[in-house]
């Protein structure tokens, strides 16, 4: 992986220019660089990541994990169907998965009656879905790398030579 | 009743900054550069590897060289990686850290009176070591015009004087000077022109930045001369493991080995099964752990020449040298200072001989974001002192 997303993928708020002084290049080709990153599509976003568990005053949103069978079509396989459910906005991420059943789709809502709801109106009865197992979240400990634990104290001694 | 230490203690001079030492460790909520170790713990597989170990029973003494798979393994790694060729079974041994080999080596080769160079600045356990062994280190100073390299000039001017040995650190603790293998070359033309032999502590090799490492047996003819050092502390952030090892003839291992039978026995089969871990899968997260170094310090010295504290571009391990006699304080006072207004911790350069009141040593072992922090409270103290 290219250094400059090496950087970034820790670190979305750092500048071209320090970018260019870590890595020892020109800000001018870190900015070029970056910007074909965002046109092709490397980079999709810059997001910062929000431990939900430390929103004290909001309800904490529910999460759900489904498996879904699907009758794959004609021509399009998977493909149609799936950008039929992606395209919800309560789902948060699709993946086409081998093994038992095909498309593991993750749901977000404020309820468990919201995300069954969604379940049983939107997602179940959706021509060529065979069917769903749905798993509700929890607790979460690590996303995308992230462990989500208050950091822990530096164990070694402060000066040593 | 008095108790009447050996006088060869007695007399070993008390680090002079023990006192500043002290200072930071009573302080709470400091950024230190001051860490000789890396601020990452120990990559996971390596520390499960630990745990695994420890479940499955494995608690007991090992052979004293070491465990004989894990020696296997730094042969066949030092082969790899450098076309370096050591016998697992009779040139290699498993020691408490570098520290261990350091200490082992000086009592297997010295006699009293025996003359070793340091080049300095150096790790402090140096001359500490010779000096223990009943033999005496003979001082050579690098300089900063020079970047704090040792040149075969400098070594000459001493072997001709009669030297059994000189210790050389390379990447360097605390200056980050590194050798590239033209120079290491000309420095082996020294070693067998005076006949000496040579102890190298290559625990950084790993954090090599700007060319890639030499180690020194690697060098036409200087097997049989060197006494190489490595170890796992830095490379593989693992500090508190407590292991390295030491390669060497077999006749410096077999009388190295005699010493650690009777003080150590082993190295603690713990850490063992870890460092065979780190040698079988560890190869990733030290390529991490480097790349995140290099960017660090190309922040650090860029900030800090800009802060007008001169420092060269260190080409290996995690510290920077820089010269703070800009300020016109000593390195002590310098230290204290900016520890009292800013509570960040250095090292004051005289830690690594006398000659080097002016410099500071930081180490880059800490997170960008402390670093950034660390430039800004360092202008805030120079602004301070206008
Ligand atoms: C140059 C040098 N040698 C040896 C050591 C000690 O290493 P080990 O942990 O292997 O005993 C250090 C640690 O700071 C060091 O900087």
């Amino acid at each position: 992986m290219d250094e400059i997303l090496e950087v970034l993928s820790n670190d979305a708020r750092i500048t071209p220019a320090e970018i260019a002084k870590l890595t020892k290049r020109n800000v001018n080709d870190v900015k070029k660089a970056i910007k074909n990153y965002e046109k092709n599509g490397t980079i999709v976003k810059y997001k910062a990541i929000i431990n939900q568990g430390m929103l004290k005053e909001e309800k904490e949103r529910v999460r759900a994990l489904i498996e879904v069978s699907i009758l794959p079509q004609k021509d399009v396989g998977f493909d149609y169907i799936s950008e039929r459910i992606y395209s919800f906005p309560e789902v948060s991420s699709c993946y086409l998965v081998s093994g038992t059943y095909d498309l593991l789709v993750v749901v977000e809502g404020s309820s468990l009656q919201d995300v069954s709801e969604f379940i049983s109106s939107k997602l179940a009865p959706m021509q060529n879905v065979r069917s769903t197992a749905t798993h509700f979240l929890l607790k979460k400990y690590k996303e995308d790398g992230q462990i989500f634990k208050r950091s822990t104290q530096s164990k070694r001694l402060n000066i040593s030579f | 009743m008095e108790i009447k230490l050996s006088k060869k203690v007695e007399q070993l001079a008390p680090s002079g900054i023990r006192a500043f030492f002290d200072l930071v460790l009573g302080m709470k909520d400091v950024i230190s550069l001051g860490v000789g170790e890396p601020d990452f713990v120990t990559p996971w597989n390596i520390r499960e590897k630990a745990i695994f170990s420890l479940e499955q029973g494995y608690t007991s003494y090992t052979s004293n060289k070491g465990m004989i798979e894990l020696r296997k393994q730094i042969a066949l790694f030092l082969e790899n990686r450098y076309g370096v060729r050591y016998d697992p079974e009779e040139e290699i041994l498993i020691t408490v850290g570098v520290s261990e080999a350091l200490d082992l080596a000086m009592r297997a080769l010295i006699n009293p009176g025996d003359k070793v160079i340091i080049p300095e600045p150096a790790y402090v356990a140096y001359t500490a070591d010779v000096d223990l062994a009943y033999g005496k280190a003979v001082r050579i100073e690098t300089e900063s015009p020079n970047g704090f390299k040792l040149t075969p000039q400098m070594i000459s001017k001493e072997a001709k004087k009669g030297v059994k040995g000189l210790l050389l650190n390379y990447p360097a603790n605390p200056t980050g000077v590194s050798y590239t293998k033209t120079e290491l070359e000309d420095i082996a033309k020294i070693i067998k022109k005076y006949n000496m032999f040579i102890i190298t502590d290559e625990v950084y090799d790993e954090l090599t930045y700007d060319f890639s490492h030499t180690p020194f047996p690697s060098l036409k003819g200087m097997k049989e001369h060197t006494v190489y050092m490595n170890g796992f502390s830095k490379a593989y952030a693992m500090t508190g493991f407590r292991i390295g090892y030491v390669c060497g003839p077999k006749k410096v291992i077999s009388a190295m080995t005699k010493i650690h039978q009777y003080t150590m026995l082993c190295v603690p089969i713990t850490a063992q099964m870890a460092a065979m871990e780190a040698l079988k899968n560890g190869y990733k997260s030290v390529q991490e752990m480097k790349r995140e170094y290099r960017r660090r310090r190309e922040f650090i010295v860029d900030a800090l020449n800009g802060l007008g504290l001169k420092c060269h571009m260190p080409q290996g391990a995690f510290y920077v040298f820089p010269s703070i006699k800009s300020t016109k304080e000593s390195s002590v006072d310098f230290a204290k200072n900016l520890l009292l207004s800013q509570k960040v911790a250095v090292v004051p350069g005289t830690a690594f001989g006398a000659a080097y009141d002016g410099y500071v040593r930081m180490a880059y072992a800490a997170s960008y974001d402390n670093l950034k922090e660390v430039a800004v409270r360092i202008k805030k103290y120079l602004d301070s002192k206008k």
